[in-house]
C-alpha cells in the first residue's frame, strides 16, 4: 500500500500529492489574493462609511454645547422705559444699542466683583466676550417681560462670542488668537478665568434647534429652527400629494392597465424619471412652478411640490411591488363572492399590500428630505429669519430646509459655521434614522410572506 | 367669498346629495334594498360626486384663468412710460397687486371707506402714506396711473370673486340637478362610480407622463430662446466658459464637460473595482452571518444625502488632499478639486455599483460555477474566466448606470469641485462641473432675459439627454441579459 503513494517511475506529474507544485501553489496563492482583494475591498467601502461618519459627527457634536456667560444683570427704568408705562410697544424704541450699554455695565461690574482684571483691555474688547447677539437676547426677554424693568436680574445667560466659544471647544487657540482680528489672546484669558469663577459654562444649546438662522457674523446664535419647520412643511406637502397620487398610479398601473402604448408609455416615463438628475426638477420647478404658475421664490409649497413630482416615481415602484406580492388567489376569491374590480382591490389586495407601500412611502419621504440640489433653484437658499406662518397659508411664506441650510451654511466666512453646519447633518441624519427605523419595524412587523 | 368658504359649501351640498340620493333609492326600492341594482351607498356616491366634481373643476379652472384676465386688462392701463420693457411691466404689475392688497386692508380696518376710495387720487391724498399704516411698505411714491390700475385691478378682482362663487355653485347644483332624477331601482351606480374611479387611478398615472412632458418642455423652449441670443454653435464648441453679467459673454460647454466627465472618471475609478470586488466577494465567498451585516452597511452609504457627502468632501477629504498629496507633491493648494470631489462620488456610487452588480451575479446559473470548479479550477479562476465575462453585459450596465448617477450628482461637485472652468489634466486643480454651473447661473437675482441666465437650461438639457441616454443604453443592456438566462 505505502508503495502506490511513492512517486511514479514515469508520466506528466512529477514529485508527490502532499508536496504542492510550483503551478499549485501559484493558483492557491492567486486564490488567497482574489479573497483578500475582496476583503480589502469591502474594508474600503466600511473605512469610507466610518470616516464620513466620525468626521461629521466630531465636527459636529460641539453644536449643541454652546458657551454661555451667566452674570447679574439692573435694569435702569430710566434707560429702558422713559415712560415709565411698562408698555411693550413704547419700549420697543429703545434699540439694542442701549441695551448694549447695560449689558457692558453689567459685564464690568461683574467682572470687578469677581476680581477679574481687565487691565489693558478696551471697553470694546470686553464687549467683544459677548456675541453681537446679547443685546438682542436681553432685549427680547425684557420686551416679553415688561414688568421686570427697574428690578435686576440676578442670572441671566448671555451668549459668549463665536471666538470665545470656540477657544473652549478647541477651534481657537492663543495661537490663533494672535493673528484673529476679531479676537486677542488677552481676551481668551479673562474668558478663562470667567470660566474658573463660573461666570461663563458650556451647556445644552436648545436654541440650535429652535433659533432661527443669524448674520454673518454670529454663528454662536445661528439656529436650525426655520429650517426644520420649512423641511417639515415640504414634507407635509409631499405627503399628502405623493401617497395619493402614487398609491392610485401604482394600483392602475398593476390592477387595472391593460397592456397598451399609453401605459408603456407611462411605464417607460416612470422608469425613466427615478433616474433624472435632481437638478432637472430643480429647473422644472423654476420654469414651470415659478416662472409659469408665478408662486412665491423659497416658499415650501414650491419645495414640496417640485420633491413630489420627484418622489413620486420613487414610491410608485415599490408600492408597484407590493401590490404584485399579493397572491392571486385573493382577488379570484373576492370576485368569485361577487366583488367587483374595484371593491376586490380596495376592499382586499390594498389592505393586504398597505405595510409595504407605506414602507416605500416612508423612504422616499426620507429621500425628499436629504435633497438639496433642486431647492437651491427655487430660492430656498435664501436668509430668512423669520418663522413661516401657520398652515396652510405658512406654505407660502419663505422658509428653508435643512439639507439647503447646511449648505448655505458652508458657503459663509466665520469658522465657527463649519460646526453648525456639521450639527445640522446630525440633526437631518437622526430625523432619517428615526424615519428608515420605522420603515424598518413597518416590515418586520406587518410583512406577510404568501 | 373665499376659495376655502366656497370649497366647505360645496362639500357640504355634496354631502346633502350623498343622503338624498341614498334615500331616493331606498324609497324607490321600497325599502327592500336587495330589488335595488346597486347598494344605496353607490347611489348616494353618484349623487356625491356629480355634486362635488364638476364645482371643483370649474373652481380650479377659475383660479387659473381669472388671474391671467385681469392681469392683461390690468397692464393694458399702465402706461408705457411707466413700464417701458417686460421687466418694468412685471415690476408695475406687482406693485399694482400690493397696492390694491394695501388698499383691502385699509378699508377692512376702517381707515377708507370704499365711497372714499372711489374719489381718491395720488394728488390729494398720500397714499403712500396711507397704505403705511396698514403695513403696506412702498418704495416710491404712487404713480396716478399705477393707483388708477390698482384701483380697477381692486374692482376686477371683487367681480371675479362674486362670479366664481356664482359659478361654482352653479356648477355643483347642475351635477345635483343632473344626477339626482336619474337614481332608481335600476340604476346601475356601481359601474357608474366605479368608471370614475378608475377614470381617476388613470388621471393620478399620467402625472409621470406631465412631468416629463413639464421637463422636456421647459427645457427645450428655453433653450431655444437661449440659441436665438447665443449661436448654437460657439456653445457646442466654445473652450472657454467666461459669463459677463455685463453682456459680451463666452459660453462654450466643452471646459464643464471635460470637468463633469473628467470627476466622474475617478469616481468611477474608486467605485468600480470596490464595489465590484465587494459584490464577488459578498456573493461567492462571504458566510451568511457576513452577508446580513456587511451588505445593509454598504447600503447605508446609499442612504445618505448628498450634502453630506458634500460637507465631507469640504472639511476633511479636501483637506487632506491638500495638505498631503497636492502641496508635497506641488500639484496644486486648492482644497477643492477634481480628485477631492471624484473620492467623495466614489464613495457615494460603491452601493449602487455593489448591489446591482450583486443581483447580476447571482443571476449568474448556478451550473456554470459547478462544471468550471467541477473541472479543478480554483473558486476565484471560476470567478475570473467563468462568472464574470458570463455577467460582463450586466456589469457593463451597471457601471453605466452609476455613471450617470455621477454626471448628474451635483452637491458633492458644489462644494468639493470648486468654480473655475478649465481645461486641464491637474487632478488637483479645482474644475467644474455641468451641474455646479447650472447652480451658479440659477441662483441669486437671475434676470430671465439674459443668455447668462438661460444658458443654464441649454445645460440641463445637455445633461438631462446624456444622462437618459445612458440609462436606456444601461437598462437595454441589462435586460438584455437578464434574458439571456431566463
Amino acid at each position: 500500500m505505502t508503495d502506490i503513494s511513492a512517486a511514479p517511475a514515469s508520466g506528466s506529474h512529477r514529485g508527490s500529492l502532499l508536496v504542492q507544485d510550483e503551478l499549485t501553489r501559484k493558483r492557491n496563492a492567486a486564490e488567497t489574493r482574489f479573497r483578500l482583494y475582496g476583503i480589502v475591498a469591502i474594508s474600503i467601502a466600511m473605512l469610507a462609511l466610518a470616516a464620513l461618519l466620525i468626521s461629521i459627527f466630531s465636527a459636529g457634536m460641539p453644536a449643541f454645547r454652546q458657551t454661555f456667560v451667566t452674570i447679574p444683570i439692573e435694569l435702569p427704568a430710566d434707560k429702558l422705559d422713559k415712560s415709565g408705562t411698562r408698555d411693550s410697544a413704547v419700549m420697543a424704541k429703545v434699540t439694542t444699542v442701549g441695551y448694549a450699554k447695560v449689558i457692558n455695565e453689567a459685564l464690568a461690574a461683574a467682572l470687578a466683583a469677581k476680581g477679574i482684571s481687565t487691565d489693558g483691555m478696551t471697553e470694546k474688547q470686553i464687549a467683544g466676550l459677548l456675541s453681537p447677539e446679547a443685546p438682542a437676547q436681553l432685549r427680547n426677554y425684557v420686551l416679553a417681560n415688561p414688568a421686570v424693568v427697574g428690578t435686576s436680574l440676578p442670572e441671566f445667560e448671555l451668549l459668549a462670542n463665536g471666538r470665545v466659544d470656540g477657544f473652549f471647544k478647541g477651534r481657537v487657540t492663543m495661537e490663533s488668537a494672535k493673528l484673529d482680528s476679531n479676537i486677542t489672546p488677552e481676551q481668551l484669558q479673562v474668558a478663562q478665568k470667567m470660566t474658573d469663577a463660573g461666570l461663563m459654562g458650556k451647556r445644552f444649546n436648545w436654541a440650535f434647534i429652535t433659533a432661527p438662522d443669524a448674520s454673518d457674523q454670529r454663528p454662536e446664535a445661528a439656529g436650525l429652527g426655520v429650517a426644520i419647520l420649512g423641511s417639515l412643511y415640504m414634507m407635509i406637502v409631499v405627503l399628502v400629494l405623493s401617497l395619493p397620487i402614487g398609491v392610485a398610479a401604482a394600483v392602475y398601473l398593476e390592477e387595472f392597465a391593460v397592456k397598451n402604448f399609453w401605459t408603456d408609455l407611462i411605464e417607460v416615463n416612470i422608469a425613466n424619471l427615478a433616474a433624472v438628475p435632481s437638478i432637472v426638477f430643480g429647473i422644472l420647478g423654476l420654469a414651470v412652478f415659478i416662472n409659469f404658475a408665478g408662486l412665491p421664490q423659497s416658499a415650501p409649497i414650491v419645495g414640496g411640490l417640485v420633491l413630489t413630482l420627484m418622489t413620486l416615481p420613487r414610491i410608485i415602484i415599490p408600492a408597484r411591488a407590493a401590490l404584485k406580492a399579493v397572491p392571486p388567489s385573493i382577488r379570484d376569491a373576492a370576485l368569485g363572492v361577487g366583488a367587483s374590480k374595484v371593491q376586490s382591490v380596495f376592499h382586499h389586495v390594498l389592505p393586504l399590500a398597505a405595510p409595504g407601500i407605506l414602507t416605500g412611502m416612508i423612504i422616499g419621504l426620507a429621500q425628499a428630505l436629504g435633497e438639496t440640489a433642486p431647492l437651491l433653484l427655487i430660492g430656498m437658499v435664501a436668509f430668512v429669519r423669520d418663522y413661516p406662518g401657520g398652515l396652510p397659508g405658512g406654505l407660502f411664506d419663505p422658509a428653508t430646509a435643512l439639507p439647503v441650510q447646511v449648505y448655505s451654511w458652508t458657503t459663509r466666512g466665520d469658522p465657527g459655521f463649519v460646526e453648525r453646519a456639521s450639527g445640522a447633518i446630525i440633526v437631518l441624519l437622526v430625523f432619517l434614522l428615526i424615519m428608515n427605523a420605522v420603515a424598518i419595524v413597518l416590515r418586520r412587523r406587518f410583512e406577510r410572506r404568501w | 367669498m373665499s376659495t376655502g368658504l366656497i370649497s366647505l359649501i360645496v362639500l357640504g351640498l355634496a354631502a346633502v346629495g350623498f343622503v338624498l340620493g341614498r334615500n331616493r333609492a331606498i324609497r324607490d326600492a321600497g325599502g327592500d334594498t336587495r330589488v335595488l341594482h346597486s347598494l344605496p351607498f353607490f347611489h348616494g356616491l353618484v349623487v356625491f360626486l356629480a355634486t362635488a366634481v364638476p364645482a371643483f373643476l370649474v373652481l380650479i379652472l377659475w383660479l387659473i384663468v381669472q388671474p391671467m384676465i385681469v392681469n392683461s386688462r390690468v397692464s393694458g392701463m399702465i402706461p408705457a412710460d411707466v413700464a417701458p420693457d417686460a421687466a418694468a411691466q412685471t415690476l408695475a404689475l406687482s406693485d399694482v397687486r400690493r397696492i390694491s392688497g394695501g388698499l383691502d386692508a385699509a378699508i377692512d380696518q376702517d381707515k377708507i371707506t370704499p365711497d372714499e376710495l372711489e374719489a381718491m387720487t395720488t394728488d390729494a391724498t398720500d397714499v403712500r402714506a396711507l397704505l403705511g399704516t396698514v403695513g403696506v411698505a412702498l418704495g416710491s411714491d404712487v404713480n396716478p396711473a399705477v393707483f388708477e390700475a390698482a384701483k380697477a385691478y381692486r374692482k376686477l378682482d371683487a367681480t371675479g370673486a362674486i362670479g366664481r362663487t356664482i359659478a361654482v355653485l352653479a356648477a355643483a347644483l347642475l351635477g345635483f340637478g343632473i344626477a339626482f332624477p336619474r337614481i332608481n331601482r335600476d340604476f346601475r351606480a356601481r359601474n357608474a362610480s366605479e368608471r370614475f374611479i378608475t377614470v381617476t387611478l388613470f388621471a393620478a398615472s399620467t402625472v409621470a407622463v406631465l412631468t416629463t412632458v413639464g421637463i422636456i418642455l421647459s427645457l427645450v423652449f428655453e433653450t431655444f430662446h437661449f440659441f436665438t441670443l447665443y449661436p448654437a454653435l460657439d456653445f457646442f464648441l466654445g473652450t472657454v466658459w467666461n459669463p459677463q453679467f455685463r453682456g459680451g459673454s463666452e459660453l462654450g460647454i466643452l471646459p464643464l464637460l471635460w470637468g463633469t466627465l473628467y470627476v466622474s472618471f475617478i469616481a468611477l475609478l474608486v467605485a468600480v473595482p470596490v464595489g465590484l470586488l465587494s459584490a464577488i466577494y459578498l456573493s461567492e465567498y462571504a458566510s451568511r452571518r457576513v452577508r446580513t451585516v456587511v451588505k445593509p452597511l454598504i447600503e447605508i452609504l446609499a442612504g445618505i444625502p448628498t450634502i453630506v457627502y458634500g460637507l465631507f468632501a469640504l472639511i476633511t477629504v479636501g483637506p487632506i488632499l491638500r495638505d498631503y498629496f497636492a502641496q508635497p507633491l506641488n500639484l496644486g493648494n486648492s482644497s477643492s478639486s477634481v480628485m477631492t470631489a471624484g473620492i467623495v462620488m466614489g464613495i457615494m456610487v460603491i452601493p449602487f455599483v455593489s448591489s446591482l452588480s450583486d443581483d447580476i451575479i447571482n443571476a449568474v446559473p448556478q451550473s456554470l460555477r459547478d462544471g468550471s470548479l467541477g473541472l479543478g479550477a480554483t473558486p476565484s479562476e471560476t470567478i475570473r474566466k467563468v462568472v464574470l465575462p458570463a455577467a460582463l453585459p450586466g456589469v457593463v450596465g451597471a457601471i453605466l448606470l452609476a455613471a450617470s448617477r455621477a454626471i448628474g450628482e451635483t452637491m458633492i461637485v458644489v462644494m468639493g469641485a470648486g468654480a473655475a472652468a478649465k481645461l486641464s489634466l491637474n487632478p488637483f486643480e479645482a474644475m467644474t462641473t455641468i451641474t455646479v454651473k447650472i447652480v451658479s447661473q440659477l441662483t441669486g437675482d437671475t434676470e430671465f432675459a439674459s443668455p447668462e441666465t438661460l444658458v443654464a437650461f441649454a445645460l440641463g438639457l445637455t445633461l438631462f439627454v446624456v444622462t437618459l441616454g445612458l440609462n436606456i443604453l444601461a437598462l437595454y443592456i441589462v435586460r438584455k441579459y437578464r434574458e439571456q438566462y431566463e
